[in-house]
């Protein structure tokens, strides 16, 4: 990478008073406070705003139907269209997690399911909300498609243990997401 | 003994600390937080009002959030008190008392407002009329210095002893051009009195606003005849005002002189081992030297409660009985809607200007400020005396030796940066 | 080099190595010194550059039938007729590379031989070994217990392509088979490396497994009507490079890569197994081998290997307790060894035995021993535990620990007096017994009528018994993975056992609770802080150990005294290097 060395502006002795400068800024904020005041501010109409600045009032409005689609909400385990659980345990989510959000306990399905051939399914799938940063690794590093980042993000809880997100409540929020590769069918 | 001053004192004191001030450093934090929403396009504390919800109404009563305070503080004293176990208690439980006492302490010399007649009495809106007004404010805003630097050293933590270190330096940097740049509006009104500087202003117009004289306003000829070297004086008046306006954000911690808890650098500064209402008392220990600074800078140079314009005289003149009582608390009006317009002035410049680098702040402290202040005088003395000793001498005698003053100072100035200077690339 | 020996100045290379029975090789440019007779794979190895490799075992034949480890390999060109063979300024031939590589597992080295493990060659061999390996490879990588220390993963992402070109389908073969009571066998994952065969042929001696069919569809298979229920067949999980043999023990409890290992040693017998045990948080996974050429070589017994989930049962006692009539009560530390020691106060000499546990470690032992002579008495024993050996590492003595307590008990016999106690006890001369480690109903075959005759019975073990029922104070112990000491082995060797998780919360050590009641009984000890503070005692006091520590016995342990006793398994093997 190159270098590229600045040198610094020679200032004229009317910069240097800087005062000028000073008030030329204090005019500036003072005009974006006036149009923030009458709610003319840049873009506030398209972000919907309440009349004050651009800011939306939460929650009385909701930027819901405006959501990314990448966008990052709570995390959580899908079945596919077949009614299978897609999550195998590999626990590459619960390794790869950085806040340490995710504990997995591996289970061995029994001989007897209608998908034998997996052999692995998780015992207990515990996502801890309030660890959880919504980076999105998880997904990210998902060998089998089973965790997305939904666009939820309201989760409130009034203890701990009701902001850990278990098996049932992860496929419960998940649903059942269709188009995912089915590498587990059998090969006609 | 008579009883009857005794308890007027305290009366003002209660007054003018509970009903006054306390509720102004409130409202100036809800002020700081909506004006600093309205300027970054935001709203700001908005909410909080009488939850009528809870008693089984339909709608909550917010009142643009002009209950946020009301929390704000509720917050304060409910929150944990978390005492680290490595700091020294005593020191570090003084502190928060130690900054905020001495700005509660200033506001005792603040003129608020005309005399008031109450029970008979004629009683000035002044809690202690000492004829050293803006020395002893110096003296004891001073103090706090103190309180921040035994906070950042008890805390026996790295980021509140820098921070403690930091405001100790730039407190005593910033007191000398703070002293400095007031001696010549001293040299004007002659005495120390913070009443008698605003009676002066109330008769021949605000320092900085000469606009009449008890001859008359601007437009008439009366006020020229006597204007003397006023308007000339508003050279080195004005170099006053800035140096001191500009010294009070340094003394007061504020933006863009706030250092001591620069969050980028520090984490909190001298309070970030504080919590609850230890730390709340710091930020009403800052709000106060706020408000105390636009109340002597209102009062200094914008004519404290005075109406201005040949008014106040009329007010007080119609003088006996009830409308006398009245002129006292439309001063006190007055000089609050000025001290507020000012706080809002600081506010504004908070979210405008951005923090200076240390160096900066002492290059300008230093070589700046103190140069400017010390030459200030010079000028503000030549311009008082030149009546006195005729035009001859002060253009042959005086602006030369002026000059040559200037001269010596900025080549001194230039010198000694030189040996000093960082290379920064 | 030539200065300080001028003598060899004028010697070539070769006849120096010769000397030595050694040969010189010149491995990616660098010339070693190797034995003769060392396979190539091993000699890169010694230079430090890493031949990959799935079929090749150390501990085994090489049949070669991989092809990872492919390399490059050179000899000096034979002269022309009438010409001499001429030597480099440093003495060495010029090597005329092979254009095609060799296998560096079934090769041996030779005078002057040169081998690069690098080059576009060897790089361009190993991709397509990797690719034709791939091709009928499930990658299951998610739900396979290999993955994390799996070689073909590994190889895969150094030498293998990223993407494939495989567009058919993958032949199928039997998944999921149990092949033995604690091995669970996917073929599709087999690589066709034979390790497995080679070890249950060649280390074991009951050649059960091998494949049948040809070509792609070779499967690995057990004779049929048989089972691999060798007690050494989890070792084939361990070599297996793939995901094709997995225990059912360990299969999907938790991916290696969250394991922490701890080098520690096998308690189940004498020979004390090198061994790692693979931990997250404070719960034991697995334990597997750990390569000691004096003690394991690279195995462990089935029964040894799992025999750790006692540590973590349901019934583990987990506080001190002190009885109450027909009851025990929960009682804090402090109460219970004061009540212990308050018991055996009241007793006169003679009248208090102390059985201790040849599964203790010597610093406890070494207590033990001061615990006894505090109380004044000789009777002093460890439960002896004799059954038969395998022949190969099961050793007859299953107290892995009787030599220490020779050693620090000065004693031939360390069993000696547990007769004695035991009828003592019944003719109600003996009425106080501490017994550490051991249920005096099992392998000391007390009668339980016996042990009501008593006035005091201190006792310390990890989970609930007999003993423990009929015990006045019962003080719960840490187990083998819990805690920290050394032992000494059949042959004399002294190993160190590493604490790997935390007992569990409300025990102590068991070193702790017999230096409290030492120090109870008798205010004079000296303060032993640490279990190396305990170590230093013993060395002091044993000439065998002189100038050692615990640090110093090091992962493969130090030999301290001979015994006579060897190890089957080791014998045999060195026997094969011999002949």
């Amino acid at each position: 990478m190159a270098v590229i060395k600045l040198k610094r502006p020679k200032l004229s002795w009317y910069e240097h008073l800087y005062l000028p400068a000073i008030i030329k800024g204090l005019l500036i904020t003072f005009k974006h406070a006036v149009i923030s005041v009458f709610g003319k501010a840049t873009g506030s109409k398209e972000l919907a705003s309440s009349g004050l600045g651009v800011t939306m009032q939460y929650p009385e409005q909701k930027w819901d139907e405006h959501l990314p689609e990448y966008y990052r909400g709570i995390p959580a385990l899908v079945t596919d269209e077949q009614g299978r659980e897609r999550c195998v345990s590999c626990q590459l989510c619960e390794f790869i997690c950085p806040p340490k959000a995710i504990t997995i306990a591996p289970g061995e399905l029994k001989s007897d399911d209608e998908w034998a051939k997996v052999e692995k399914a998780p015992k207990a799938f515990d996502i801890d909300m309030i660890r959880c940063i919504y980076c999105g690794m998880c997904e990210e590093v998902c060998p089998e498609q089973a965790i997305f980042l939904r666009q939820d993000y309201a989760m409130t809880g009034t203890t701990r243990a009701e902001m850990v997100n278990d098996k049932d409540r992860l496929y419960q929020l998940g649903g059942v997401r269709e188009g995912l590769i089915n590498k587990w069918n059998e090969v006609k | 003994m008579d009883w009857v001053p005794l308890i007027i004192t305290g009366i003002k004191v209660f007054f003018f600390t509970f009903v006054v001030i306390l509720p102004l450093i409130a409202y100036s934090t809800y002020a700081e937080r909506r004006v600093c929403a309205i300027m970054q396009d935001r709203v700001g504390p908005n909410r909080v009002g009488i939850p009528l919800t809870l008693l089984g109404f339909k709608k909550d009563l917010s009142f643009f959030g002009l209950l946020q305070p009301l929390a704000d503080g509720l917050k304060g004293l409910f929150k944990q008190d978390l005492t680290p176990g490595h700091v020294r208690k005593s020191f570090y439980w003084m502190a928060p008392a130690l900054t905020a006492i001495p700005a509660f302490i200033t506001v005792c010399v603040i003129p608020f407002g005309s005399n008031v007649n109450l029970f008979g009495h004629d009683v000035k809106l002044v809690i202690a009329d000492i004829g050293a007004g803006p020395l002893f404010v110096f003296a004891i805003a001073s103090l706090s210095v103190y309180g921040i630097t035994l906070a950042g050293w008890s805390s026996n933590s790295k980021y509140p002893f820098f921070g403690g270190v930091r405001s100790c330096a730039q407190m005593i940097s910033y007191e000398i051009s703070l002293g400095l740049s007031i001696i010549p509006v001293l040299m004007v009104f002659g005495k120390l009195n913070l009443t008698d500087i605003v009676t002066h202003q109330s008769e021949k117009g605000w320092l900085l606003l000469p606009l009449w004289n008890e001859h008359g306003s601007i437009f008439s000829g009366d006020y020229w005849a006597h204007c003397g070297p006023q308007w000339l004086l508003l050279l080195p008046l004005g170099i006053s005002f800035i140096v001191f306006t500009t010294s009070i954000f340094a003394e007061t911690n504020r933006m863009p002189f706030d250092l001591p808890e620069c969050e980028t650098e520090l984490v909190g500064g001298y309070h970030t081992e504080y919590s609850s209402m230890k730390f709340a008392l710091f930020f009403m220990g800052e709000y106060a030297a706020m408000i105390v600074g636009s109340a002597v800078i209102v009062t200094i140079f914008f004519g404290g409660w005075s109406l201005g314009f040949g008014l106040d005289s009329a007010l007080l003149q119609t003088g006996e009985g009830a409308w006398k009582w009245f002129a006292g608390f439309i001063h006190l009006g007055v000089f609050l809607a000025k001290t507020i317009g000012f706080i809002i002035f600081f506010i504004w410049v908070r979210w405008t200007v951005p923090r200076l680098r240390y160096d900066q702040l002492m290059k300008l402290g230093w070589v700046v400020f103190f140069e400017l202040a010390l030459f200030n005088i010079f000028i503000a003395a030549l311009i008082i005396a030149a009546p006195h000793i005729g035009p001859l001498l002060t253009l042959f005698v005086g602006v030369p030796i002026l000059l040559a003053l200037a001269a010596i100072m900025y080549f001194i100035t230039k010198s000694v940066e030189s040996k000093h200077k960082v290379n920064i690339t | 080099m030539a200065d300080s020996a001028p003598a060899t100045a004028d010697k070539l290379p070769k006849v120096l190595a010769a000397e030595k029975g050694m040969v010189n090789v010149q491995i990616d440019g660098t010339w070693i010194q190797v034995p003769r007779g060392t396979r190539m794979i091993e000699a890169c190895k010694q230079a430090e550059q890493e031949v990959p490799h799935y079929c090749y075992h150390t501990k085994l034949s090489s049949p070669g039938n991989c092809r990872m480890c492919l390399v490059q390999m050179g000899m000096p060109s034979r002269p022309a007729p009438g010409h001499h063979i001429s030597f480099g300024d440093d003495g060495f031939q010029k090597i005329g590379w092979m254009p095609r590589p060799v296998i560096s597992c079934a090769n041996t080295v030779a005078e002057n031989m040169g081998i690069r493990t690098s080059g576009a060659l060897v790089e361009e061999c190993r991709n397509g070994v990797m690719e034709f390996l791939l091709i009928n490879h499930p990658l299951d990588c998610p739900i396979c217990d290999q993955a994390g220390e799996c070689s073909l993963q590994e190889f895969s992402v150094d030498h293998g392509r990223g993407s494939s070109r495989f567009e058919e389908v993958k032949v199928k073969k039997p998944k999921n088979v149990e092949i033995g009571p604690r091995i669970r066998l996917d073929d599709e994952r087999c690589i066709m490396c034979s390790r497995c065969i080679r070890f249950m042929d060649e280390v074991v001696d009951d050649p059960v497994l091998g494949f049948i069919d040809r070509g792609t569809h070779t499967k690995l298979t057990v004779h049929p009507g048989r089972q691999l229920d060798s007690n050494y067949s989890l070792n084939t999980v361990d070599i297996c490079p793939v995901g094709a043999l997995t225990s059912n023990d360990f299969r999907f409890q938790m991916r290696v890569w969250f394991l922490k290992e701890t080098k520690s040693i096998d308690v189940n017998c004498g020979t004390g197994c090198n061994t790692v045990i693979w931990t997250r948080g404070n719960e034991v996974f697995r334990i597997t081998p750990r390569e000691n050429n004096d003690v394991n070589s690279c195995w462990i017994p089935d029964s040894h290997r799992l025999n750790f989930h006692y540590l973590h049962a349901e019934t583990r006692l987990d506080a001190p307790m002190i009885r109450k009539g027909q009851n025990h009560e929960n009682a804090d530390w402090f109460d219970a060894i004061a009540k212990a020691a308050e018991g055996l106060k009241g007793h006169q000499r003679g009248e208090v035995a102390i059985i201790g546990s040849g599964r203790q470690t010597n610093e406890e032992l070494y207590l033990l021993k001061r615990l006894a002579e505090t109380l004044e008495t000789d009777l002093l024993t460890l439960v002896p535990r004799f059954e038969e050996s395998d022949g190969r590492l099961v050793s007859a003595d299953r107290n892995p620990n009787t030599n220490g307590a020779k050693l620090l008990w000065a004693t031939d016999d360390p069993y000696a007096k547990l007769d004695a106690i035991r009828e003592g006890v019944s003719g109600r001369k003996i009425k106080a017994i501490v017994v550490f480690y051991e249920d005096l109903l099992g392998a000391a075959a007390f009668k339980a009528t016996d042990l009501e005759k008593l006035e005091l019975l201190v006792s310390n073990h990890l989970l609930p018994n007999g003993t423990a029922k009929a015990s006045h104070v019962v003080m719960p112990g840490a187990g083998f993975a819990e805690k920290r000491g050394s032992m000494v082995n059949i042959t004399g060797r002294l190993q160190r056992l590493n604490q790997a998780i935390l007992p569990p919360e409300g025990v102590m050590d068991d070193w702790e609770i017999i230096r409290d009641l030492v120090a109870a009984l008798d205010h004079n000890e000296p303060a032993r802080h640490l279990i190396e503070d305990v170590f230093t005692e013993i060395v002091d006091d044993v000439e065998e150990l002189e100038e050692l520590t615990l640090s110093k016995i090091g992962d493969l342990g130090i030999q301290v005294t001979e015994t006579g006793e060897t190890i089957p398994l080791i014998e045999t093997e060195r026997g094969e290097i011999v002949g």
